[in-house]
């Protein structure tokens, strides 16, 4: 058996720890320069407040409810998170862990005795919260993909723990699962489902295995539906699924006309999908930075796509070097006067990262060079506003973070830590 | 660098010393003399912290803790992992404020004595008050 262990809110959790005037209010924590909703807790759920909104849609909701706002403090949930998945090592033991992002961790319980897997999440589940202050929720289920659905009613039961570990219990859940809200069916896959009438996760169990893999993306979907049945597919430390091509781009909540808020919006997707592909271990080649204009007569709508392409030396998987190339091509595209509804990147040509070439002209300090792109990179990871002042890109420089509501660095800064009276 | 490795529980100390490290075992003139008595000389970080991922620090800004030897300034380590029983320092959590005293647990009452003439101590009624302990004072670091 496996458990995900997934911490609730966790920005929010990371914020109320240090700040208990904030218990039962509700709470939004902002994506970097205070653009969008990237957590809200509870209470903040309840008023309506949606994630990934905008923020000053939301803002007269905000104010009305009186709703604690913070920009993001990576600092802080760096380390929190640094803690917890610590507890779970301890816990379960080293190579047990899966550590999947930030907040969220898949554990294989393979060495626990089925009768006993309540009670050891259960301890888990408390010893964590106990010892980090951070309130987690566990879903414990045969398979990885079983285990996310189990988590969903974690979150919503009192006890914060799900264990699906008979058919009944797993038949139950996944009737109770949307197709969208399983772990690995995107919006487009989604539709495409729902177009066959196969609406919820049990559906989804019961369809052809063929169709499945013509239909959900190959091997991946096949994975995805012998999951969901229960047999294990998707191994400890396996990434879901190595994406071809990953893409990230938002319509602007306004129409965006100043070359500083698109540079800011694609230093922002620049950022997440670099995370992304870290995160499945793969290293890009092909960089496209792309804008969406509006049209200037606001009663068209004849929207027309603008794009550049740059084929990296070597691949990348690094955010930084991605930036280099990204904020020209975003320079070169924008046309002063015009108003912008979109823009988006997209990294293709995906290498594993442990394949890459180097090319022979790239200077004889190569592995050297890595290495001190690797540090960089971690450091970004704990201490992102502070490492984009040193990025080598004087480009950088331009670009302004906004934290205007942000916390103290509690647990990793000595001259800000919490004060008690 | 293993970053974990100063996050594990067990924190076994920031510094790598092994017997090679032992600078007058290549003395060139008397080197045996304190050789076989070498150590590794004291942590801190391993001895103020048993339990590393439930250890935080805090700042004192009240005298409400004079007597106990807690002065305005001061830095406490707190464990969250150690239970809250009588007679500890802790770290509690009143109404949204964040207090340091010391806690008494008898019976059915619990109160929070600070150790100052100035304050009186707080008596605690469940029903009424939010109230939850954070953590367990385990040290003090004391500028004098």
């Amino acid at each position: 058996m496996k458990a995900i262990v997934d911490c609730n809110s966790f920005y929010c959790s990371c914020e109320r720890l240090f700040k208990p005037e904030l218990n039962h209010r509700p709470i939004v924590v902002l994506s970097n320069n205070d653009g969008c909703i990237i957590s809200r807790n509870m209470e903040a759920k309840s008023l309506g407040i949606e994630m990934a909104g905008p923020y000053y849609q939301m803002r007269e909701l905000i104010e009305k409810n009186n709703v604690a706002v913070f920009s993001s403090n990576y600092n802080l949930y760096g380390d929190m998170s640094q803690r917890v998945m610590a507890v779970l090592k301890l816990l379960t033991g080293e190579d047990r862990v899966e550590v999947y992002s930030i907040d969220e961790s898949f554990l294989d319980l393979s060495h626990i005795a089925m009768a006993s897997l309540e009670k050891f999440g259960l301890e888990i589940k408390e010893t964590v919260e106990q010892w980090t202050g951070v309130p987690v929720s566990v879903g414990i289920a045969p398979t990885k993909v079983l285990c996310k659905i189990a988590n969903r009613f974690s979150k919503k039961n009192d006890k914060g723990i799900t264990l699906l570990d008979n058919e009944e219990k797993i038949t139950s859940a996944l009737k109770n699962t949307m197709v969208e809200d399983v772990w690995g069916v995107g919006r487009q896959s989604a539709l495409k489902l729902k177009a066959q009438n196969i609406i919820t996760a049990f559906d989804l169990r019961n369809i052809n295995e063929e169709w499945g893999r013509k239909n959900l993306g190959g091997v991946v979907g096949v994975r995805l539906i012998k999951e969901l049945g229960g047999m294990p597919c998707i191994q400890m430390k396996d990434p879901l699924k190595i994406k071809k091509m990953i893409t990230t781009s938002r319509m602007f909540g306004r129409k965006v006309a100043t070359l500083d808020e698109l540079r800011e919006a694609v230093a922002s997707y620049v950022s997440r999908a670099a995370e992304k592909l870290r995160r499945q271990y793969c290293a890009a080649g092909i960089l496209k930075v792309f804008v969406v204009t509006a049209n200037k007569n606001p009663k068209e709508y004849t929207p027309e796509s603008f794009a550049v392409e740059v084929k990296l030396p070597v691949p990348t998987s690094l955010t930084q070097v991605f930036l280099q190339y990204a904020l020209p091509m975003i320079d070169k595209l924008y046309r002063p006067g015009s108003l912008y509804l979109k823009a988006g990147i997209i990294l293709s040509d995906l290498s594993p990262e442990n394949t890459v070439q180097h090319n022979l002209f790239m200077g004889t300090d190569t592995k050297n060079t890595k290495k001190l792109m690797e540090k960089m990179d971690n450091i970004n990871f704990s201490m992102r506003n502070d490492v984009i002042k040193f990025a080598s890109s004087g480009i950088l420089r331009n670009w302004r973070m906004r934290q205007d509501f942000i916390s103290s660095r509690y647990t990793s800064r000595w001259e800000e830590l919490k004060e008690v009276k | 660098m293993d970053i974990n490795q100063f996050n594990r529980t067990a924190y076994n100390g920031s510094k790598d010393f092994d017997q090679w490290n032992v600078q007058n075992a290549n003395a060139t003139g008397f080197g045996a003399a304190a050789d076989d008595f070498m150590e590794r000389g004291i942590d801190l970080n391993e001895q103020l912290i048993r339990n590393k991922p439930a250890t935080f620090f805090m700042r004192v800004n009240s005298d409400a803790m004079n007597a106990a030897g807690i002065s305005k300034g001061d830095v406490v380590i707190i464990d969250r992992s150690l239970k809250p029983v009588n007679g500890k320092v802790v770290i509690a959590n009143l109404n949204g404020e964040m207090l340091i005293r010391r806690l008494e647990n008898l019976r059915n009452k619990v109160r929070l004595l600070p150790e100052t003439d100035k304050l009186s101590p707080i008596e605690i009624d469940a029903s009424c008050c939010d109230f939850s302990i954070w953590g367990v004072v385990t040290y003090v670091i004391h500028v004098p």
